[in-house]
């Protein structure tokens, strides 16, 4: 890819254990943000940008509405809301109906940010029961955006990586282990 | 969602045309909610082509109304946030208690969940009959949906429990009657809501209120709309009166904030200077 301008990671059931183990090894001068959707139960939004924080001296927050998106930066999509990202390259937040049962939901977020960054963003698919997220990897490909799952084997829940497997073409299937490492050779 | 049906030429044509044929002005809305509205309109009405798409919204004034509703997000919830409604319930309304009337503007009402759930809370606190809310929205259409009272069954449950974490102690179900899948409200919790259009893009202040509402508006405008929506409120509201903004949305950084004061917790600021 030509030089990465964000990281996106979207996950479901089983993806925040990964976060954890990902985040303390990534570098902390990164060029580019790391922009993180996951589901979570509506209410215990404020705990997961403190606990993530913990695990990384990138700084980590969870996303305010028309904020400019900087490099280095961990952002956290707020629960119940749709995360977009705008052409300019800033954060919008929509209050628009479920897809795929979720709010957040990845697709919207993946979608959106295919058209902003097209060849200069990376798209990763965690651990998840539904499948969230593949028809915005499907998209990210269509912009010549570059497509990561983890490993379905690897994956405490398979199906959302391995129905991307199925449905898009993955440029990388990832173990946790290696995901740190691919992240950090970006740039 | 297919997107790539609409390119974000197509949405700036279409946003010139409302504002030049209908006088609606969606040009400061953000562009990625719009584009994502307007693609998913297209690929429901299964249009043939954009040029007939254009043409129709141009043209049809039924389907110019269609699409003005489908393109804002209606979604909403009766007692959403029930942290909120219980500072509504435990400070703010106790406060507005001791004017003789307390006018509510509650702009955005979408199909009147919000509404409903302020009134149950005034009939509660005792306030509704010295109370006039004023509720209004940009859509005709989901106005006339929130003055029929009348909300699917299936929420209920949801909405009783929002209802109790907000700290209502009442039975939730005393305030409607169900039938078959639908659940009416009482006619008296509308007896003081007064349901009419406004655009809070074109439209002036009416009147003076002592609490104005906003929740969920304000994330699909850009920052200078945001603005001068802020100073619409800001232009109707009452000295020592109460503004109240969507959980992600803020008054800080405009140019009204060094007049406001924030409760703690909640995204409630009192004018005090
Ligand atoms: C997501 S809903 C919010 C409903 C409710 N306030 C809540 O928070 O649950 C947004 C509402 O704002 C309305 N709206 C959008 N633009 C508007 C404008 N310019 N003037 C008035 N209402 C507008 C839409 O029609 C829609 O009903």
């Amino acid at each position: 890819m030509t030089k990465c301008k964000a990281f996106i990671i979207g996950g479901s059931a089983g993806s925040l254990e990964v976060l954890l183990k990902v985040l303390p090894n990534v570098r902390t001068d990164i060029p580019f943000p790391i922009i993180i959707v996951i589901h979570r139960k509506h209410g215990v939004d404020s705990l997961l940008p403190a606990l993530l924080s913990t695990r990384t001296e990138l700084k980590v927050k969870e996303v305010d509405e028309k904020e400019e998106i900087m490099a280095g930066t961990v952002y956290i999509a707020p629960s119940d809301y749709h995360l977009l990202i705008e052409q300019n390259e800033t954060f919008s937040l929509d209050y628009s109906e479920k897809i795929n049962y979720s709010r957040p939901a990845i697709d919207a977020t993946f979608q959106t940010a295919a058209e902003a960054y097209k060849t200069k963003l990376a798209c990763l698919l965690l651990s998840g029961s539904n499948s969230d997220g593949v028809n915005g990897l499907k998209y990210v490909k269509s912009w010549g955006g570059t497509t990561l799952i983890q490993d379905p084997d690897s994956a405490q829940v398979a199906y959302m990586p391995a129905q991307a497997q199925l449905n898009v073409a993955i440029d990388q299937v990832l173990t946790i282990e290696d995901m740190a490492a691919f992240i950090n050779l970006l740039s | 969602m297919d997107l790539s049906v609409i390119t974000d030429e197509h949405v700036e044509i279409l946003l010139s045309d409302l504002l030049e044929q209908y006088g609606y002005d969606f040009t400061g809305y953000s562009r990625a909610s719009i584009k994502r509205r307007i693609s998913r309109i297209y690929t429901l009405d299964r249009a043939l082509s954009f040029a007939e798409f254009r043409y129709r919204i141009l043209n049809d004034q039924a389907y110019f109304k269609r699409f003005v509703e489908q393109i804002t997000v209606n979604v909403t919830e009766m007692f959403r946030d029930p942290s909120f409604f219980r500072k509504l319930r435990e400070e703010v309304l106790p406060k507005l208690g001791t004017y003789p009337l307390i006018r509510i503007w509650l702009a955005g009402c979408s199909t009147g969940e919000e509404a409903y759930s302020i009134s149950i809370i005034l009939k509660e606190l005792n306030l509704l009959h010295k109370s006039l809310i004023y509720a209004t929205d940009l859509n005709p259409t989901v106005l006339e949906k929130a003055a029929q009272s009348i909300f699917a069954m299936s929420q209920m449950q949801q909405y009783s429990e929002n209802y109790i974490l907000s700290g209502g102690t009442k039975e939730f179900s005393s305030y409607y009657t169900a039938s078959y899948s639908l659940a009416k409200f009482d006619d008296e919790l509308k007896r003081k809501i007064v349901f009419s259009t406004h655009n809070l893009v074109s439209d002036h202040s009416f009147n003076e209120f002592q609490l104005i509402l906003c929740r969920n508006v304000l994330i699909y405008f850009n920052r200078d709309l945001q603005h001068n929506v802020l100073d619409l409120f800001d232009s109707s509201l009452d000295e020592l009166g109460y503004l109240a903004l969507g959980s992600k949305e803020t008054v800080e950084f405009s140019r009204i904030s060094n007049r406001y004061k924030r409760l703690p917790g909640e995204k409630i600021w009192r004018k005090v200077g």
